[in-house]
């Protein structure tokens, strides 16, 4: 429980449009593809055929005597610097060197007066391959004989809070393994009342950001400048100033509005590169990929879980174990992580005394996977709710009792050595049941279900930030939390504003600039309000705090004397706003005050994770049995959010990302056929539209202030997607009765479902 | 080559190659950022702008194709003493956006609706969207915005 229960609010908690409302409705906001430079150039990239290929020679005489061309940058090219990055493990070149690992990888760049020109002169370079037997499954990756894709062992990368050792280049495909255990799982199995075992799979997705990957690089002897669509400027300033071997000071990352991430913009993606092009072509560089190739950049990783849970006589979780294999692609990218993350997260917010995870990831021949919104969790939380309704079926409980029985309570330490669950399950589990009609009459081919996901979120509590205090009393925030459209400029100034007293207005927010905002670790893993909105609240207090010593100097007073009000201080008759207290202080109506925070992992942040994010979803569908088409009929999503410092923005990033976790539900997929991604393209891969809105929706919010961050929040926005597979599985087998052990449920698959069924039953 | 149209109300003259797309000369030569470009296969919407009133996708239409039309983009939707068209203003009141990529593509293929229908069903909102893709706010405060803009401009018709 936060000690501040405070409820009078001014600013905060209420549904402020947003900041960055003005110029994106009328086309002014900026994004790195609107971004011009100078002299600038473009870089279009080659990419290998072959999903494991040993370059034998690269001729580029052709390409270079194009004219309008400046330079082909190739891996023969990169003397000088070192050209393998990688936040958790530095395996990946930033173009291939010696071998390609997957088809899509890029092999060489050119760059040339205008993009058009660069394209052109793709063609005129000359790669010859030799092409490797390759890996496109863990099962194969772990056959024996396999082929290696990773000969050589790599240095571990500034990934902290990730504990694990590089495994890669150990002489096998493994990239990264983790396990938890705790309690007697044989034992338990042995003695339970019932069982639930089965095989899942959760399919490659690609997040779809609509701005696609792009960046602009500027290389001179002043150092590395980039503008990048990252979510995380901090960390991808770290990879640049190992690739460039440059103090941090010359490495500077400046990210303007992002076109969505969703995951898939953090950590380093395409900056390495455009920064080589920049430093070859001695220019400054603009690389923008296509939707094509940026499903060639990234995905999230494909897992194969085989779980099983037990429960007692009396219907008590007891036991859960599962072996989990990720398919993590040619490339650790944050893979390491993502396998730590879904381990962790089979536990779900049940307290469940005896468990056993095993998980690992496993390099291929494919498209490297990263982050994806709720990392891991989705992964593992389409098996693991699964199996609690198939429990409760087994058991003849309603899974809805079953949930509210088992879930973890409030302060309970369900997780050994973690931070005790800091949400309110029942009021979650409730709130979904009753926005879905759990007890009314359902029509044939409907079914109704709720689920939930717990996941130790918040990643590495890091983050710091600077509030300036203008003469006239106005105020800028300086933060390198990014605004990717979840809202940090408008929900950081609402709580700056609380705290000094004074109208939303006057607050602006400089963001995202490593050169000039305060270090902060990443923007992901929901942890901007509650991290970032912390130590905007802690400068804001300290600001007051100097402003405070200021006016006792000005009115002559001893500091004590002095109390502060709404937007302001008192003493006695006397009342100075913070526009007075600077202007008397500086005897000019100028200067500011500079109020500072520095979240570190002490305190109250000192237990992992930061927070327990936690959601529940509840749907009702139907099934068309002729077809096996789904229609979603309704849709609640429940935020745990402790308070959430602007409502309507909370509920936009639930939906948004129960919406895109329903799209994984019915028929978001990658799929590959042999070495070539078969759907990479956005005509083939299908996203959620307008039409495939369900019928009813219905959005609510937990408040209970029970969160570590400013006045008891605590993060949202990837949780309500991770429950929505599970979701769709459950409601069709309550609707029809077949059980799906995968996702998506496409049509084909129901209807596959179907026909079986209807050959047992015949 | 050269071209001539009318670009948001006003005539404008630019010089163009044959395979320019008018997304390109929009965004490259006029330096009008405001229409976005994504898929460029033409089933995102994002770049989505108006010739003579009908929405196109501009990431696929040839500049070429423009010439003696009228073209608006979401620059042209501002009125002239700084208000917003309806449209933007239920964006923003409703939270109908949150990166805004695909927001400039979104309004105006709701514009057109509202032009050629200004009292659309909720069934006939979504089937007219339904080329427009938004990855981040699951559609529905974006439907709650152009039934929200279509009551503000019915309201404005009776004045």
């Amino acid at each position: 429980m936060s000690a501040e229960k405070k409820t009078d609010f001014q600013v905060v908690n209420h549904s402020i449009p947003r900041r960055d409302g003005r110029v994106k409705v009328t086309g002014k906001a900026q994004y790195v593809a609107d971004l011009k430079l100078i002299g600038m150039a473009y870089a279009k990239v080659l990419r290998s055929p072959y999903a494991h290929a040993k370059i034998i020679s690269i001729d580029k005489s052709r390409a270079e005597a194009h004219p309008g061309v400046y330079c082909v940058v190739t891996g023969y090219d990169l003397q000088g610097i070192n050209p393998y990055y990688g936040h958790a493990v530095k395996d990946h070149p930033l173009l291939a060197i010696d071998k390609v690992r997957y088809a899509g990888e890029a092999v060489a760049a050119v760059v040339a007066i205008d993009e058009r020109t660069a394209f052109e002169a793709l063609e005129f370079i000359e790669v010859k391959y030799e092409e490797l037997k390759a890996v496109f499954t863990p099962e194969e990756a772990l056959a024996n004989d396999t082929p290696l894709l990773h000969e050589k062992q790599f240095e571990a990368g500034a990934l902290r809070g990730f504990e694990g050792e590089v495994t890669a280049g150990r002489g096998t495909n493994i990239c990264q393994s983790h396990k938890i255990q705790w309690g007697d799982v044989e034992k338990a199995f042995k003695e339970a009342a019932a069982v639930i075992e089965g095989n899942y799979y959760f399919p490659m997705t690609y997040a779809y950001a609509m701005e696609p990957y792009v960046a602009i690089a500027d290389v001179n002897d002043q150092g590395v400048t980039i503008y990048s669509s990252a979510q995380h400027p901090f960390m991808v300033r770290h990879d640049l100033k190992s690739v460039f071997n440059l103090p941090v000071s010359a490495v500077r990352l400046v990210v303007p509005f992002v076109g969505g991430g969703y995951g898939s913009k953090s950590y380093t993606k395409i900056e390495p590169l455009v920064a080589a092009c920049s430093w070859k072509a001695k220019r400054p560089v603009k690389l923008q990929l296509t939707v094509e190739e940026a499903m060639l950049t990234t995905r999230s990783d494909d897992a194969y879980t085989w779980m099983r849970t037990a429960v007692d006589a009396n219907g008590k979780i007891i036991a859960r174990q599962a072996k989990i294999l990720m398919n993590t692609g040619a490339y650790a990218e944050n893979s390491p992580l993502v396998v730590e993350k879904s381990t962790n997260r089979c536990v779900g917010p049940y307290a469940i005394p005896n468990v056993l995870i095993e998980n690992s990831s496993l390099y291929t021949n494919t498209v490297p996977a990263s982050s994806y919104r709720g990392f891991g969790c989705a992964q593992v939380t389409l098996p693991g709710e699964s199996q609690i309704d198939e429990l409760a079926a087994k058991i003849g409980k309603d899974p809805y009792e079953f949930r509210l029985a088992n879930a973890a309570k409030p302060g309970e330490e369900f997780f050994p050595g973690m931070r005790p669950f800091d949400g309110t399950l029942k009021e979650d589990l409730e709130t979904a049941a009753k926005a879905i009609d759990w007890n009314a009459p359902l029509p044939k081919n409907h079914g109704r279900t709720v689920a939930c996901s717990g996941s130790d979120a918040g990643a590495y509590p890091l983050t710091s930030t600077a509030i300036r205090v203008h003469a006239d009393g106005s105020v800028t925030i300086l933060t390198g939390s990014t605004e990717l459209g979840q809202g940090s400029h408008t929900v950081l100034p609402q709580i700056a504003a609380e705290e000094l007293g004074i109208p939303f207005d006057k607050v602006r927010v400089v963001s995202s600039d490593t050169a000039i905002t305060p270090y902060d670790r990443s923007t992901g893993a929901s942890r901007t309000t509650t991290l970032m909105g912390s130590a905007v609240l802690e400068a804001s207090r300290d600001a007051i705090q100097q402003m405070v010593v200021m006016a006792a100097d000005v009115l002559k007073v001893k500091v004590e004397q002095i109390q502060v009000v709404r937007g302001g201080v008192r003493c006695g008759e006397a009342q100075l706003n913070w526009s007075e207290v600077i202007s008397k202080f500086y005897a000019l109506p100028d200067g500011e005050v500079i109020g500072r925070a520095y979240i570190r992992k002490s305190g109250k942040f000192s237990a992992l994770p930061v927070f327990w994010e936690t959601a529940c979803t509840g749907v009702e569908l139907s099934v068309d049995e002729e077809t096996g088409k789904i229609q979603m009929e309704k849709l609640a999503t429940v935020g745990d959010v402790g308070l959430a410092i602007n409502p309507a923005l909370a509920e936009g990033q639930d939906i948004g990302a129960a919406t895109m976790g329903m799209g994984i539900g019915l028929f978001e997929e990658l799929v590959y056929d042999g070495p070539q991604l078969l759907n990479g393209s956005i005509l083939d891969y299908r996203v959620p539209r307008f039409s495939d809105l369900p019928k009813k929706v219905e959005l609510h919010l937990v408040q209970n202030q029970d969160g570590v961050g400013p006045y008891g929040a605590k993060g949202g926005g990837e949780a309500s997607l991770n429950s929505m597979a599970a979701n769709i599985a459950n409601a069709v087998d309550r609707a029809v009765g077949v059980r799906i052990r995968q996702a998506p449920l496409t049509p084909e698959r129901v209807w596959r479902a179907l026909k079986e069924k209807k050959k047992d039953e015949g | 080559m050269h071209l001539s149209f009318k670009l948001n109300g006003r005539q404008i003259e630019v010089e163009c190659e044959a395979a320019d797309t008018l997304a390109e000369v929009l965004r490259n030569t006029l330096n009008l950022n405001g229409t976005k470009v994504s898929c460029e296969v033409q089933v995102c919407g994002a770049c989505t702008v108006l010739v003579d009133g009908v929405p196109i996708s501009a990431c696929t239409y040839l500049a070429y194709e423009a010439r003696g039309k009228s073209v608006v983009t979401i620059e042209g939707l501002e009125r002239p003493d700084g208000t917003l068209h309806p449209l933007q203003q239920a964006f923003i009141d409703e939270f109908a956006f949150q990166c805004g990529y695909c927001t400039p593509g979104m309004i105006m293929s709701a514009k057109a609706l509202l032009d050629e229908n200004p009292q659309p069903s909720r069934d006939e909102i979504i089937h007219h969207m339904d080329g427009n893709i938004c990855r981040c706010t699951g559609y529905v405060p974006i439907v709650a915005a152009i039934e929200r803009a279509a009551q503000e401009m019915a309201k404005e018709t009776k004045k």
